[in-house]
């Protein structure tokens, strides 16, 4: 008998017993099911949730890829001192000294955050009797991406766990949370565990553990642009280091060219939001524009500690920390974004705003878009319902039209 | 007078297995039957019992809310079985046909001649009322009302639909007598819609003509009664399929009812798509077997958008205008969630390449692609709905059964199968067009 057809009996096996939810997410992994549609629209459109989930991975493999490479590349060059003027495609960069680095401390991520998320993902749908949805396949994936890279792994393993369960499963899994759960997942160990998440130690593998030069001194710093910044300090990158993403940060936020590369993936292929997305760049220009503004009337002088942040170019501002990632991979989920097309450009541009905001006048923790797209989560729900109220106005006034 | 109406929104489905412009003979049925389940709502009291004859166009059972609603028997002959199901509801009356039809004969009459109340009576008691369906809550139309408007949709935009062009074709005095009769109904006006190239019309109808532009579902009468004349809460408007006028026509000029259709018969189920001339009530085997190919396929009442399911043994639905066969798709795909799937159709662009070939027709199979997931993509909806309501916030206020939200929403202004496409493209597979039903229904209980 074929493959197909031993599945399939394993399948009418376990129906009805706890096997049946864990055995069809992984049946349906290998073979899209034999379901047939009953009633109503008997021919449906190819696509489904796990055709949409995956375009949205693949969105985020060349980030991944990157994001491998460039941390051996920081660890190594805070060691042995940077190459100047490299260009994207240098060996310098692209060498498997500096993939071994990332693979080795990234996969480890990567197991964790699906073991763990997808596990409770799998109890959750046993006890409650429906599919495994494949939200947490994507999650799973952007959660490595917003860490730090030495972040400790059982840390990672309590934030998911708690990400998942409180953030989602309580409200009623896929489709029904509030907020982001990578975001829940980041804010849970950033509040938890600030000194890993923020400062100048943790975002190059080896500052934490105090790599000496042979000087006797940290070799590393784990120093960020922003963290940089808010210390009203010079900036010793290039904007085409910034571009392409040569810098310290959190794993997969660096690079603003493959970020964009994402973008334009999940723009062409119909999935995400190029509304959200456009109207965030837009909004975290006008508060970016507004800061230079500033700086420039003389309102704000170099003795400020805001100094250095607000007189970075605003278009630079979109190059660095996590504010490309943060609009592109995060601010698009459309669970947790606004769900009209209106809502949507208001939600995008606030959360631009804010993160240029926050960035700014946050001391303790220079990056914005995290909060950000947090409290935009929480107001979506009330950008909608305005806008849903501008129908049933309408609605409301032809009858009134009528009856007068 | 003309106005046109125009939609940039929907979608129009590609399907192989247009129905040819023939007619093909088909062999009279021995039995037929008439379902109460076409007419939602309704709750039979039969009139005939098993084993007594009835004439073409005779009471067979009456609605019980509405006792002036009756329902008649398509053809001559006797009744050969009430088949009941749980708790005794009536599932089907099936009648055994003589070889020759004898028709009750109601005198022909001018409806101009006669007043509002004695147009009901005549299509009260003649049978026709069925035809007649009201907006909101698409269930057929209380007698007692008087609608603001009266909507007939001549378009037909769903896949495979039949060629108005070609079924109504010699039927423009019976059309221009259906829609005397329907002026005669409401005060307000009578709308009807057809597309460009319509040519089945009569000249001087007593009816506003309007052209329709755009895709499906520019033929369906809600997207054309949103952008005419919408409704609001507390109004009634009363719709007719552009076939059903024609048979109302012929009433009033020959004074017999001739439940009579001529069905397409369309996908890629048949060996000659093309059409047949079919009494209401005919067999599903007798309509379809001589064409039919062989092979798992399924045999679809209607288009493939908002069709029933039928055996071969089951009926042709009562407003069915065609029958689709369609192929089975009761088999597993090998990584058919992320491989390129050049035989499928998508409106999306994740790895399915449809976009590159617009023209292209596809032979699609009743597989729903996936399984049932929430609600997680958004402003997917809007891109296929013209009607101006938010189609996700509506479903699931229904879903939560609020009705305050459902009735702001614009619940009162969608049938079933306003949401046909929103169904089709949702990538979390929800049966949207049994959610709106069902919050109907939960309108008519509560609200009324």
């Amino acid at each position: 008998m074929s493959l197909k057809q031993n599945l399939h009996n394993l399948k009418e096996k376990y129906r009805g017993t706890k096997m049946e939810q864990s055995f069809n997410a992984l049946h349906t992994f290998l073979y899209m099911p034999n379901i047939t549609t009953h009633s109503g629209a008997h021919v449906r459109d190819a696509a489904d949730l796990k055709r949409v989930m995956n375009t949205v991975i693949m969105a985020m493999v060349p980030v991944l890829i990157f994001a491998m490479f460039n941390a051996g590349f920081q660890h190594y060059g805070q060691i042995n001192g940077f190459p100047s003027g490299m260009s994207f495609f240098s060996t310098e960069f692209w060498n498997l000294d500096n993939f071994w680095v990332g693979f080795s401390k990234i996969v480890p991520m990567l197991a964790v955050s699906y073991g763990v998320g997808l596990g409770i993902e799998f109890i959750f749908a046993t006890v409650k009797k429906h599919e495994v949805e494949e939200g947490y396949l994507v999650t799973g994936m952007l959660v490595p991406l917003i860490m730090p890279i030495d972040l400790p792994l059982w840390m990672l393993a309590v934030a998911v766990a708690f990400g998942v369960i409180i953030g989602k499963e309580l409200f009623g899994g896929t489709g029904m949370n509030v907020l982001n759960p990578a975001l829940t997942i980041r804010a849970f160990l950033f509040f938890n565990w600030a000194a890993w998440m923020s400062g100048d130690k943790v975002w190059v593998h080896g500052a934490v553990d105090g790599v000496k030069n042979a000087a006797g001194t940290d070799a590393i710093s784990g120093e960020t642009v922003l963290g940089t910044l808010a210390a009203n300090k010079e900036v010793g990158y290039s904007v085409s280091d910034m571009f392409f993403g040569f810098i310290p940060g959190s794993v997969g936020e660096t690079s603003t060219f493959l970020i964009l590369v994402g973008a334009a993936i999940l723009i062409a292929s119909g999935i995400g939001s190029a509304r959200i997305m456009i109207s965030a760049v837009v909004g975290a220009a006008v508060m970016g524009l507004i800061f230079n503004n500033i700086v420039d009337a003389g309102v704000i002088t170099e003795s400020s500690k805001f100094y250095s942040l607000m007189a970075f170019p605003f278009w630079q501002h979109l190059m660095v920390g996590g504010i490309a990632f943060g609009i592109v991979y995060m601010a698009t989920d459309p669970v947790s974004a606004a769900q009209t097309a209106t809502g949507k450009i208001i939600y995008g541009f606030l959360i631009g705003f804010f993160s240029i905001m926050i960035r700014v006048f946050n001391p303790a923790y220079p990056e914005g878009v995290m909060m950000a797209v947090i409290l935009m989560n929480v107001f979506a729900p009330t950008i909608d319902h305005y806008v849903v109220q501008a129908n049933v106005k309408r609605r409301m006034k032809r009858l009134k039209v009528k009856t007068t | 007078m003309s106005k046109d109406i125009r939609i940039k929104k929907g979608l129009d489905l590609k399907l192989k297995g247009e129905a040819e412009l023939n007619v093909s003979e088909i062999a009279r049925s021995k039995v037929y039957a008439i379902k109460p389940s076409d007419f939602h709502g309704v709750v039979p009291k039969l009139v005939k019992k098993e084993g007594e004859s009835v004439k073409a166009g005779e009471v067979i059972f009456f609605s019980k809310t509405d006792e002036k609603v009756k329902f008649v028997s398509p053809v001559s002959g006797k009744i050969q079985e009430i088949k009941r199901g749980e708790k005794r509801v009536i599932l089907e009356i099936t009648i055994l046909a003589d070889a020759q039809d004898t028709f009750v004969e109601h005198s022909p009459k001018n409806p101009n001649d006669l007043s509002t109340e004695e147009v009901k009576e005549h299509l009260l008691a003649s049978g026709c009322w069925p035809f007649v369906k009201q907006r909101p809550y698409d269930v057929i139309a209380n007698s007692a009302d008087s609608p603001k408007a009266i909507f007939v949709s001549a378009i037909h935009s769903a896949p495979l639909a039949s060629d108005l062009n070609f079924t109504l074709k010699g039927k423009k005095e019976a059309l221009k007598a259906g829609f005397d009769a329907l002026q005669k109904l409401t005060s307000g006006k009578v709308h009807v819609t057809v597309s460009p190239n319509a040519d089945f019309m009569p000249d001087g109808i007593k009816a506003e003509l309007h052209k329709g532009y755009g895709k499906h579902p520019i033929g369906l009468v809600s997207t054309q009664i949103g952008l005419i004349d919408p409704i609001n809460k507390g109004e009634k408007v009363w719709v007719v399929q552009i076939e059903d006028v024609a048979i109302i026509g012929e009433l009033f000029l020959t004074g017999k009812v001739n439940l009579e259709r001529t069905l397409a018969l369309a996908g890629t189920g048949f060996e000659k798509p093309g059409y047949v001339v079919a009494k209401m009530g005919a067999q599903v085997a007798d309509v379809v077997n001589a064409n039919l190919k062989n092979g798992n396929y399924r045999v679809i009442s209607g288009d493939v958008l908002t069709g029933d399911k039928k055996s071969t043994t089951d009926s042709v639905g009562f407003y069915h205008t065609q029958i689709t066969a369609i192929p089975e798709g009761d088999d597993y795909d090998f990584f058919g969630w992320n491989l390129p799937r050049p035989n499928k159709f998508s409106v999306y662009r994740a790895g399915m390449f449809s976009f590159l070939t617009p023209g292209k027709k596809y032979d699609l199979n009743t597989n729903t692609n996936g399984e049932h997931r929430g609600f997680v993509l958004t402003g997917e909806y809007e891109k296929v709905c013209p009607l101006d309501i938010y189609p996700m916030q509506l479903l699931k206020a229904i879903l939560v059964k609020d009705i305050d939200q459902m009735e702001a929403l614009g619940i009162y202004e969608v049938a079933p199968e306003d949401f046909a496409l929103t169904e089709y493209v949702c990538v979390s597979k929800q049966d949207h067009q049994h959610i709106v039903r069902n919050g109907l229904d939960v309108m008519i209980k509560e609200v009324g």
